[in-house]
């Protein structure tokens, strides 16, 4: 009787899990059925929910219709700073991350508390002096600029994740290789390093969605068309194609989402320990 | 094992002075970038909140203090007040659906079969992976008052005529709208979070729960929630803190249909009256009340945090 009872509420139990699925994917799925649809058969009132008619022309009207705002400069400015932010981002954070890990010194709490502050400060409250701040350096408008902004905007939340990697592994290994004849920096190198690689990858991955996607700094710091990043060049393409063409804004939208999910897929497993890890130990 | 076990306990070591003096040197380079592109400006912003700084300041005329003027021109403005109990409310709603949908996505994935799992997290990972700007502009094709395929899908039920319904021109269903992309994309955190919290539980305690005959809603309430407790009020804490701030989502909703003055949240308006009217000392006195206002949420979640790390 409970068995039956227990597999009756196992099916119900898969059932609802199917719907989550199908609920989770639907929109990426709308959006690729719509970019590979030809525009003319997007404008219905009936949509055609499954994929015919398959084409490219969408993708070609975004990246080579001369008339549009142009995909390429955006493209290469996101690849720009989202590398550049990533590069100076872990550099940075692993210093401070052994440092905050490894070391017992006066003010190491003092700098937790700090970080996590400015962790917690909205964007959207910095946009008012950061303008005129970067302005006065006259950095806006360009990638040294943004990128600045960028790698200040996810140090905290990359120091801290990458201390709760550093603090999972036992310093009893380093210990152990000291006695063996290595020097503490070697020990580091030779022990800990290698153990922290996947962490590295994790948090380098977390910096590099969060600078691919940033869309509110981006849009204050660097509007002008030549310097835009692709969430701010896609935001405009839509404000200008809204009436006519939905299935280049979905061809542009895959163009921007593509490589997050691939890298999102590729270390999947990495990326959730990896965040829960490090939003479970706070 | 208990999440407090995960984290190592640190006992203060005798330690030469060199090596006290190499912890701060390791700090240096975060906190220079820190200090100048987080410190000064806020700095600067409590500064400029205090400055008549408009236009013509703007064009290179010398800003002028102006004691608590800004303050009190917005907390006496009826539209400031307007947004603030919007973004409250809203934020408030988000939360809520955020938190009921995330815990039960949580329990059903330890409940269902290895391959059903999977599929859910394959779900999760999709919708979180999907960057903010374009999952709105996504969302807002597929409530497109003309083509959109939530119409079509609405009117198929008998009875029912959603055809050239405009979901973003009422500032209700605006917000729902709103608060349905918000929610989907934050549930995939808040799911795996808890997921990972349920799979540390161990499988004894559930099945003795079980065995003494617990319905699914008292193992929930005596024994899963208390056990969890401390990521529960984690995640719930930095749902407040993302619902209270949210610029993206309202702001390109508002480009795909929304009316401006009826749907602003408080991030959108501080970007209207600093960057889009020009009145940054305005713009500036806003954001420091939101700084404020932030800074009390988060002192709750930097507490917690420090207490976690100490155990």
């Amino acid at each position: 009787m409970i068995s039956k009872n227990r597999n009756l509420k196992i099916f119900a139990g898969s059932v609802a899990g199917i719907i989550v699925f199908l609920v989770s994917i639907f929109p990426v799925y709308w959006m690729l059925n719509t970019a590979f649809t030809p525009n003319g058969l997007t404008r219905r009132s009936e949509p055609l929910l499954f994929p015919s008619n398959f084409t490219w022309e969408n993708f070609q009207t975004v990246l080579f219709d001369s008339d549009q705002t142009p995909f390429w400069p955006a493209l290469i400015n996101s690849l720009a700073i989202t590398m550049l932010t990533v590069l100076f981002a872990l550099a940075f954070a692993f210093l401070s991350s052994v440092a905050l890990a490894r070391f017992a010194f006066f003010g190491r709490k003092s700098f937790i508390v700090v970080l996590l502050f400015i962790q917690m400060i909205p964007g959207e409250a910095m946009i008012v002096s950061l303008y005129r701040q970067l302005d006065t350096w006259q950095l806006l408008n360009s990638i040294g600029g943004l990128t600045l902004v960028y790698v200040a905007t996810v140090l905290p939340f990359t120091i801290w994740m990458l201390r709760g990697f550093v603090l999972g592994v036992p310093e009893e290994l380093e210990h152990a290789a000291m006695i063996d004849g290595c020097t503490r920096l070697q020990a580091f190198r030779k022990i800990t390093f290698p153990l922290l690689a996947p962490g590295l990858v994790a948090t380098g991955v977390f910096g590099f969605i969060q600078a691919w996607n940033e869309f509110l700094l981006a849009l204050v710091v660097n509007s002008r068309p030549e310097a835009m990043t692709l969430p701010v060049w896609l935001r405009t393409y839509q404000q200008v194609n809204n009436e006519t063409d939905w299935a280049a804004i979905m061809a542009g939208s895959t163009l921007m989402t593509l490589p997050v999910l691939i890298f999102f897929v590729i270390v999947q497993s990495k990326m959730t320990s990896g965040l829960v890890a490090g939003a479970v130990k706070g | 094992m208990s999440l407090k076990q995960i984290v190592p306990s640190r006992k203060a070591k005798p330690q030469s002075k060199s090596r006290k003096n190499l912890g701060w040197l390791l700090l240096v380079p975060a906190s220079a970038v820190l200090a100048l592109v987080i410190g000064w400006p806020l700095i600067n912003l409590i500064i400029l909140s205090f400055q008549e700084f408009g236009r013509a300041q703007v064009f290179g005329a010398d800003p002028e203090f102006i004691g608590f003027e800004n303050y009190s021109n917005i907390l006496t403005d009826d539209g400031f007040w307007q947004v603030l109990n919007r973004s409250l409310v809203f934020a408030a709603v988000v939360v809520v659906s955020t938190m009921v949908v995330g815990t039960l996505v949580a329990l059903l994935m330890n409940f269902v079969p290895k391959r059903i799992k999977v599929l859910v997290q394959i779900g999760l990972l999709v919708a979180w992976a999907m960057p903010q700007l374009t999952a709105v502009i996504v969302w807002g094709w597929m409530f497109n008052t003309e083509y959109g395929v939530f119409n079509y899908l609405l009117s198929q039920i008998p009875g029912v005529d959603f055809y050239g319904h405009s979901w973003l021109s009422n500032p209700i269903s605006f917000f729902g709208v709103a608060a349905l992309i918000i929610t989907w994309q934050s549930v995939p955190f808040v799911a795996l979070t808890i997921y990972a919290g349920l799979t540390q539980i161990p499988k004894e305690m559930i099945e003795a729960a079980w065995l003494d005959g617990a319905s699914g809603w008292q193992r929930f309430k005596d024994l899963t929630f208390p056990l969890l407790r401390p990521i529960f009020t984690i995640v719930i804490i930095l749902q407040i803190i993302w619902d209270l701030r949210v610029f993206t989502q309202i702001y390109a909703l508002q480009g795909l249909g929304g009316l401006r003055e009826e749907t602003n949240t408080l991030g959108v308006y501080i970007y209207l009256t600093s960057l889009g009217s020009g009145e940054f000392g305005l713009g500036g006195a806003i954001a420091v009340v939101m700084v404020v206002l932030m800074s009390a949420v988060s002192a709750f979640y930097i507490k917690r945090t420090l207490e976690d790390m100490d155990n």
